[in-house]
């Protein structure tokens, strides 16, 4: 085992797909010189040269529909978008083009691209860069949606995606960037479409993902003082999602609660909810609470900001809720 | 009759007759929803496409497909049983007019939002550079998708890098019902593409030799990293789709270019030249009109796609 950052994590494993396949190749805004944005791409340029890490122009749309051509004719493109603030400018190929292709070929065309970049809040980005768009992405079939929370699975993952035939988003965060976590030397693969069990609980379970999973956990840690045991499931797979584990689990203990830093309406958070409360109704001691981000633009204000986000405050208070207990 | 010409004069009325009677089996609701004939503009793929090296290269364009999947070789079978909706059909159904795709005969689709296609290929040719494969992909797209930032995105991307790549546009003077130059800064589309550093060039896109000979000179530059681009001045005879009633130009517009018609150009060069013989015609008409009977005879006894068809193919 060695301790590494999350953008370490995912920067061996792009070097270690590279090396193993040559139809393997990133491209994106400054993946190159700069050495990537965040620094994911850190020494690829170098190692792969330039045409295997590929600067772009600041033209989404275009270099997102460039890399869906070069996958339908035979290559394995990573794109790297700077953020899905941006990518929402690429959304037409990605969701008309990426999404489909497959289906409306009756199988004849494969699109076996990965389609990643920060995602969520960071600090002091205002509305524009703060966005948490999973809910967008999973909404639409034909495409994977990936959302890894510790370095490890960002590398397991990460290689799972690349390696996939199907177009997958890849949801990373500017502030998971620099966390560090255990990753096992010895290569290995996080499948897709399995939750993980991040913290075993009896009394009510808490599902997360992405970066919120870190506030799910000291939640869990300052309910433990008060007595309450909370089972914290790690989603890491949004599409396909692993219904079976929030099932089995939730039947254990009859209560939970949905934390996504997206907005509440139509979104993946809300959907996990209507699922959980659907298939575990008989088994639920009270209704299924959400957490999410609050339902406004983000403001720059950093308190205002931080109110607007989902809290281990907000978490541990919704969890009494469901407990029907007083905060 | 000179073989070359032959095939290109033979393609040409096959479409021509395809989309016919495509036109007619959507009046007797065998085809359903968005249907855009080609009709009128089949010197402009047939005489491009003619141009390529289909071991290695590809075309990608978008509703308007099924001239440019008839001049690649598809099966007017396999096209007809699409717009059925059937199981044989070239995209087993769920595709339908606008989605004929078939990668064994280097045709990548068939897109239905408007200029889809025009950063798709342009990956399809970074695909063929860094493999090295030698090809060159045609994009076709119309002038109504000119004016999408994608084409404008993508001009860029094939000249920074070099890519083996054709843009075509085949200018049929209508985006729907609105005029190109109504909605055009530059009513000479070849020209922009020179702001990009990519030479540009216009063509007359009812002559299918000279469609053809742009393309040959247009295509060998693009496979040695020169991308270019080609507008072919076109004229659509039926409307933008089945549902269209043509009320934004008179029938003596449509005429007008009627007399100009690729395929009665192409004949009559070719009868001038006493290279055509009306037997040879009939013959050639004869042979177009037994394949697409075959065409329909097939599309009608297929089977519909089972309805477990329904979840396949959302993934590998």
């Amino acid at each position: 085992m060695s301790v590494m950052s999350y953008r370490e994590a995912l920067g061996r494993a792009l070097d270690e797909e590279m090396a193993r396949d040559p139809r393997v190749f990133l491209m994106g805004e400054e993946v190159g010189e700069y050495d990537g944005a965040y620094k994911v791409s850190k020494g690829l340029l170098a190692k792969y040269g330039p045409e295997r890490v590929r600067d772009t122009p600041i033209a989404e749309l275009g270099f997102t529909g460039a890399g869906i051509g070069a996958a339908i004719a035979g290559l394995r493109p990573v794109v790297e978008w700077m953020t899905h603030n941006f990518a929402l400018l690429a959304m037409d190929q990605v969701i008309n083009a990426a999404a489909k292709m497959r289906y409306m070929s009756g199988g004849k065309l494969s699109v076996p691209i990965v389609f990643r970049g920060p995602n969520g809040p960071a600090e002091y980005l205002a509305s524009q860069h703060s966005q948490a768009l999973a809910s967008y992405w999973v909404h639409a079939p034909g495409l994977k949606v990936l959302a890894p929370a510790t370095p490890a699975d960002a590398y397991g993952l990460l290689k799972s995606a690349i390696r996939d035939e199907d177009p997958v988003v890849f949801l990373e965060s500017e502030l998971m960037y620099a966390w560090k976590g255990e990753v096992g030397d010895e290569e290995f693969l996080v499948p897709i479409g399995k939750a993980a069990l991040a913290r075993p609980g009896r009394d009510v379970t808490i599902i997360a993902f992405s970066k919120p999973l870190r506030v799910a956990l000291e939640a869990a840690d300052h309910l433990s003082a008060k007595g309450v045991e909370a089972e914290v499931v790690d989603l890491r797979s949004l599409r396909p999602l692993d219904e079976a584990a929030l099932y089995e689990s939730v039947a254990r203990t009859g209560r939970c609660v949905v934390v996504d830093e997206s907005w509440p309406v139509a979104s993946m958070g809300s959907h996990v909810a209507y699922l959980v409360s659907r298939a575990c109704f008989d088994r639920l001691d009270a209704p299924v609470a959400l957490v999410s981000g609050e339902d406004v633009p983000m403001p720059y204000n950093h308190a205002l900001e931080l109110a607007a986000q989902p809290s281990a405050a907000k978490i541990e208070a919704a969890v009494m809720g469901v407990l029907y207990r007083e905060a | 009759m000179d073989k070359e010409l032959g095939a290109l004069l033979e393609t040409m009325q096959l479409i021509r007759s395809f989309e016919e009677k495509a036109g007619m089996m959507y009046g007797l609701r065998k085809i359903g929803g968005f249907c855009h004939l080609y009709t009128g503009q089949e010197a402009v793929a047939v005489g491009a496409i003619s141009a390529l090296d289909l071991g290695k290269d590809y075309v990608l364009t978008g509703y308007r497909d099924h001239g440019h999947a008839l001049a690649l070789g598809l099966d007017p079978g396999a096209i007809m049983a699409e717009l059925f909706g059937k199981a044989t059909g070239a995209s087993r159904g769920k595709g339908g007019s606008m989605h004929m795709f078939d990668p064994v005969r280097r045709m990548l689709g068939g897109n239905g939002i408007v200029g889809e296609q025009i950063p798709i290929a342009t990956g399809v040719a970074l695909a063929q550079s860094y493999g090295r494969t030698g090809g060159v992909t045609l994009c076709f797209f119309g002038d109504g998708a000119f004016h999408q930032g994608a084409l404008h995105e993508s001009l860029n991307l094939a000249k920074i890098w070099s890519l083996p790549i054709v843009y075509v546009v085949e200018n049929n003077q209508w985006g729907m019902g609105t005029n190109w130059k109504k909605v055009s800064a530059e009513e000479d589309f070849s020209r922009t593409s020179q702001a990009y550093g990519i030479e540009g060039r216009s063509c007359d896109g009812m002559d299918i030799l000279e469609v053809r000979d742009a393309l040959r000179e247009t295509v060998a530059r693009a496979r040695k990293g020169e991308p270019g681009l080609v507008e072919a001045r076109t004229y659509r005879y039926k409307g933008h789709s089945m549902s269209d009633p043509q009320k934004y130009r008179s029938r003596d517009d449509v005429e007008e270019y009627r007399k100009r018609d690729p395929i009665a150009s192409l004949k009559g060069r070719m009868e001038d030249a006493r290279d055509l013989s009306e037997a040879e015609w009939a013959a050639l008409l004869a042979r177009v009109e037994a394949r697409i009977e075959a065409a329909v005879a097939f599309a009608e006894s297929s089977a519909e796609p089972s309805p477990g068809e329904l979840y396949s193919d959302v993934y590998a």
